[in-house]
């Protein structure tokens, strides 16, 4: 970035005596920014040691002791755990994928429209996001017990939609704001109808917003833990199951799946990265 | 703008961007829509608007109405009475939970901003080419599911854990130390898992900031603390402001850390609330705690932005 540029221009632009005093201070800052980073990746670090520490229960204990590879072999071993996994799953991909169509067309309303209500609207997907999770969890489970409505899988992939929308919505609607409308306006003017125009132009462009969008949904949904605890009744997804093992001690197979998770969230991400970087590099 | 536009960056950026200073309104053109238009747009908007009618709205208003029933589970059940009691009785009942609720969480916002300023600011301002490389590793404990990095912190912390077994074992802790089942653990937990929370906002705030800013600044002979206390300083509150929001209204109704790695003398008013919603059901007690939580909340961020008294605060409360 052009800032930056001139950042390092100037510090080299300056006297010795400028450079003297960076030199005793310059590392302070760098060095505790590499601390910062250890330090918020430090439980990952335990968690993935630990799915390969030899030990003689059945429980995750404090102290490491190298190595085995039996929990990795063992990793269905659980029936528990593995029910917890495929709850998650099967919520995640249907809550993302609905929570994206609804919470496009709301970012797609919100970012180029202006119409009675846009603030109201705005203003309520500012709450869904701000709102502290325990009263929306306390919220829903009110709405359940009054409507009676048993709870479980049904309840929990409700509440996944609707606190996903607010999140896929405004990820959507500031890739639309950040939108060249002359670009749409030329496709029309080049006889698309509105719909050409939105299909081969708008969409096309606002996708990586909602790329985005699902995959934040996605992520939102496995890791949920507040609002499936209250809304879940006897279901439990991964981190419910997990939260409730931890009383009596995690199994190991909890890491496991932890380290599995976690490689494939950063896989996802990374190709993410790669796909929109080369396609800003053929749009550039 | 090229991939920094892009991925994950982009998520937490327009997330932010809300607590920001809300998105910019539409052009003035657009204000001018065809009746034919407008109408598409409800239509466009309907379906989504209706699921958050469900799913937000009117939960909300059931929370209310559940925290005025009264009745007894095993009485027959709870009925619809207006029973403002239930207030009094949830707030008195547990206002050293809310006490301690809010003392937990105001330290870990204070400390998780000391800690995330310092490396915020190095890297929107000194990080050049490694800026993005370096975003990204702030959010890698976002793939790790919230609950798993606080039962690994219970491991890390433990007495005889990976972190203080070898230094007891090198006699420079006394064998009786011990942080688990201690507030320090519980805020020190907390402090951790809202510290992306505090830094993304700081970071989005900072990196927005003109670097040319700084750089007349110095040019006008101001110092460099002088340049960023009077530059950058104030030109990141909305950051500031959104990070305290951010960090603090969430770690308040936490009970995941509390239950992890706290004891029974750490408990806080969200262990409470799911105790009586999950574990006794006793909803309209739960109610009011959720809705005193609620308007606590609203009333801390609305007076946040009063003191702030910018117009970004004001938006970011959602008071504009």
């Amino acid at each position: 970035m052009s800032a930056v540029a001139v950042d390092e221009a100037t510090d080299s632009e300056r006297g010795p005596e400028r450079r003297k005093r960076k030199r005793l201070t310059a590392y302070i800052l760098p060095v505790f920014t590499g601390v910062m980073i250890v330090y918020l990746a430090a439980p990952i670090f335990v968690m993935i040691l630990f799915s390969f520490n030899k030990l003689a229960g059945q429980r995750q204990i404090a102290k490491f002791t190298c190595c085995t590879l039996g929990w990795w072999s063992d990793m269905f071993a659980i029936p528990g755990l593995n029910e917890a996994l495929k709850t998650s799953i099967l919520v995640a991909i249907p809550a993302s994928l609905v929570a994206t169509a609804l919470g496009t067309l709301i970012g797609l309303v919100l970012g180029r429209y202006a119409f009675r209500g846009r603030g109201p609207t705005n203003f309520v997907i500012f709450l869904a996001i701000a709102i502290p999770e325990i009263v929306l969890a306390s919220s829903l489970l009110s709405m359940f017990v009054l409507a009676k409505t048993p709870i479980g899988y049904g309840s929990i992939l409700f509440s996944h939609i609707g606190f996903s929308i607010a999140f896929v919505a405004i990820t959507v609607r500031a890739r639309v704001q950040g939108l060249d409308r002359s670009l749409e306006n030329a496709a029309q003017d080049l006889f698309a109808t509105p719909i050409q125009a939105f299909t081969k132009v708008t969409l096309p462009l606002i996708l990586p917003g909602i790329v985005a969008g699902f995959l934040l949904a996605f992520v939102l949904s496995l890791d949920d833990f507040v609002i499936t605890n209250f809304v879940g009744g006897a279901v439990n997804t991964f981190p419910t199951w997990v939260f409730g093992a931890s009383r009596i001690g995690v199994p190991p197979q909890v890491n496991v799946w932890g380290t599995i998770l976690f490689s494939l969230g950063i896989l996802t991400a990374g190709l993410n990265l790669v796909v929109s970087f080369r396609s800003s590099r053929k749009a550039a | 703008m090229t991939t920094r536009d892009q991925g994950a960056e982009e998520l937490l950026e327009v997330a932010t961007a809300d607590l920001l200073g809300g998105g910019e309104p539409p052009k003035r053109a657009d204000q001018f829509l065809a009746k034919r238009q407008r109408r598409v747009a409800y239509f466009i908007l309907g379906p989504g608007a209706i699921y958050l009618a469900l799913a937000f709205i009117i939960p909300l208003i059931l929370v209310v109405y559940t925290s005025l029933q009264s009745g007894g589970l095993l009485s027959g059940g709870y009925s619809f009475t207006w029973d403002f009691a239930n207030y009094a009785d949830a707030f008195s009942s547990s206002k050293q939970f809310f006490g301690r609720s809010l003392l937990y969480a105001g330290l870990a916002t204070v400390i998780s901003i000391a800690l995330a300023y310092p490396m915020a600011y190095w890297i929107s301002f000194y990080a050049g080419k490694w800026k993005s490389t370096l975003f990204f590793l702030i959010l890698v404990p976002f793939f790790v599911s919230f609950v798993i990095r606080t039962v690994q912190w219970n491991f890390l912390l433990a007495d005889d854990g990976v972190l203080f077994g070898p230094l007891k074992s090198l006699g420079l802790l006394p064998d009786n130390f011990r942080v688990l089942a201690s507030p320090i653990a519980v805020v020190s937990g907390i402090t951790y898992n809202f510290l992306p929370f505090t830094a993304l906002p700081l970071y989005v705030a900072l990196d927005r900031i003109d670097k040319r800013l700084v750089e007349a600044a110095k040019d006008l002979y101001a110092t460099r603390f002088q340049a960023f206390r009077k530059v950058v300083l104030p030109l990141s509150i909305p950051g500031l402001f959104a990070a305290v929001i951010l960090t603090f209204v969430p770690a308040t109704g936490d009970y995941v850390n509390s239950t992890v790695l706290g004891s029974n003398r750490t408990t806080m008013i969200g262990q409470i609330i799911q105790t009586k919603f999950l574990r006794q059901a006793d909803y309209p007690e739960a109610a009011a705690l959720s809705v005193i939580l609620m308007l606590g909340m609203l009333i801390i961020a609305l007076a946040y932005a009063k003191v702030l008294g910018t117009e970004d605060a004001a938006l970011a409360a959602g008071a504009a």
